[in-house]
């Protein structure tokens, strides 16, 4: 399929050309390229490799799903439904059984043990492995625990992936794809809640004075 | 057939969060160094990044590494309008510290000290956590919304916005104080999942 010629970050943000954050995010030009760059890179490869576009665009469902980012999953699930629409339904079904909040995990660190917390560790159940398929399985139980609790990674998961057939390469691939799913998503989605709540030119003065005020008060109390 | 994942079981590791340099070493065998294709060195965007195991295990895929190295890098160095680089570096060490990066939380904890002069204040984010006093309700909104933002699912809202505004930051502002943090939710994936850190040499022995 062709490369999507709309920026994706604007278009789950809601911004439009002209918008005042359509000019804020042009201040940093190469990190809004290179965003889009990356969205190409780990969905649209020109040379997907052995990680299949049906399998990115099936992580980038379940990744969005986990985050409750409806508009992301309803565009990941279209790109899906085109590629490998038998997939869809079983990766959403998948995706609601997993959702779990995050981020949480025991650390490595033994000063930290006492901050290490538990969740829900998820690994899809037998009907739902049936039907995504022992490589595909594998992948999305690695997607969420780096979505929800990337502090307990360990080797042995990386030996999951390779055990399912994952190459080093696929596995540096679909690190990177998840892993950029959740910044394109928080950034996407922070975007749209700023969007939604514009400066007041009052109560930005105030705040600025209030500011400035506090900062004096601070210098005089040093 | 050699095992593809490697294991470090005698590895010095850090005891928990420092702004000490911290080493990383990779779960995955990285391109070797002189067999690094001209499209993979060109993706390290700096040369003597081919020295780090961290960026040559990332050119197994160089068309990522290219772009995310070019977000990176515009998001924390491009000081055309927007916030100061300190609370960017500080938004970033926030974010690792919530997400459990002790690696990503070194080198940013100690970036935002450089950058701020202030390596109480970090080193108190490093200790006591992400409601740590910082000293100033500049710094305190930015970790907060770092923080909230790290959540699954999303959770950042109004709230977050608003105690931004509250201490005077301007929209330019508050987008780089959520590209930053966004960004380093992206690093934090990475640097925990593909290795992990370990105390160098130099400082072993040292308390």
């Amino acid at each position: 399929m062709s490369t999507p010629s709309a920026d994706i970050i604007d278009l789950l943000a809601g911004i439009r050309p002209g918008d005042a954050l359509d000019t804020v995010r042009s201040r940093r030009p190469q990190a809004r390229e290179n965003a889009q760059r990356s969205f190409e890179a780990l969905l649209e490869p020109a040379t997907p490799g052995d990680f299949p576009l049906a399998e990115r665009y099936a992580v980038a469902v379940f990744v969005s799903a986990l985050h409750g980012f409806s508009a992301a999953t309803e565009f990941y699930g279209d790109l899906l439904g085109d590629e490998a629409a038998g997939l869809l339904p079983v990766v959403t079904a998948a995706a609601a059984a997993a959702s779990a909040p995050g981020p949480f995990g025991h650390y490595r660190e033994p000063g930290l043990a006492a901050e290490s917390t538990d969740g829900e560790r998820w690994n899809p159940e037998a009907r739902v492995a049936d039907g995504l398929g022992i490589r595909l399985s594998a992948a999305l139980a690695h997607a969420h625990l780096l979505v929800v609790r990337p502090r307990e990674a360990r080797p042995e998961d990386l030996r999951h992936l390779v055990d399912a057939g994952w190459s080093p390469d696929a596995i540096v691939s679909l690190s990177q794809l998840v892993a950029f799913l959740t910044f394109q998503l928080r950034l996407a989605w922070g975007l749209h809640v700023l969007a939604a709540d514009p400066p007041s030119a009052d109560a930005h003065s105030a705040a600025h004075a209030s500011a400035s005020a506090a900062r004096a008060s601070l210098a005089e109390g040093a | 057939m050699t095992d593809t994942v490697t294991e470090y079981p005698d590895l010095a590791r850090p005891e928990a969060f420092t702004q000490r340099g911290l080493g990383w070493v990779p779960w995955l065998s990285p391109v070797a160094e002189d067999e690094l294709t001209d499209a993979q060195r060109d993706a390290l965007i700096e040369p003597a990044r081919a020295k780090m195991p961290y960026f040559r295990l990332l050119a197994r895929d160089s068309e990522a590494l290219r772009a995310r190295t070019l977000t990176d890098l515009d998001i924390f160095y491009n000081v055309d309008g927007g916030i100061g680089r300190a609370e960017r570096e500080l938004a970033a060490a926030a974010t690792s510290r919530r997400n459990g990066c002790v690696f990503c939380a070194s080198v940013h904890a100690a970036s935002a000290t450089r950058e701020s002069g202030r390596e109480e204040d970090v080193q108190r984010l490093l200790d006591e956590g992400v409601d740590a006093d910082l000293g100033d309700e500049t710094w305190n909104a930015v970790v907060a919304a770092s923080v909230s933002l790290a959540d699954t699912p999303l959770a950042f809202g109004e709230a977050d916005i608003a105690r931004l505004r509250t201490v005077g930051l301007d929209d330019a502002e508050i987008v780089d104080v959520i590209g930053g943090a966004a960004f380093f939710n992206w690093a934090n994936r990475l640097m925990l999942s593909l290795g992990e850190p370990e105390v160098p040499s130099r400082q072993q022995g040292r308390s």
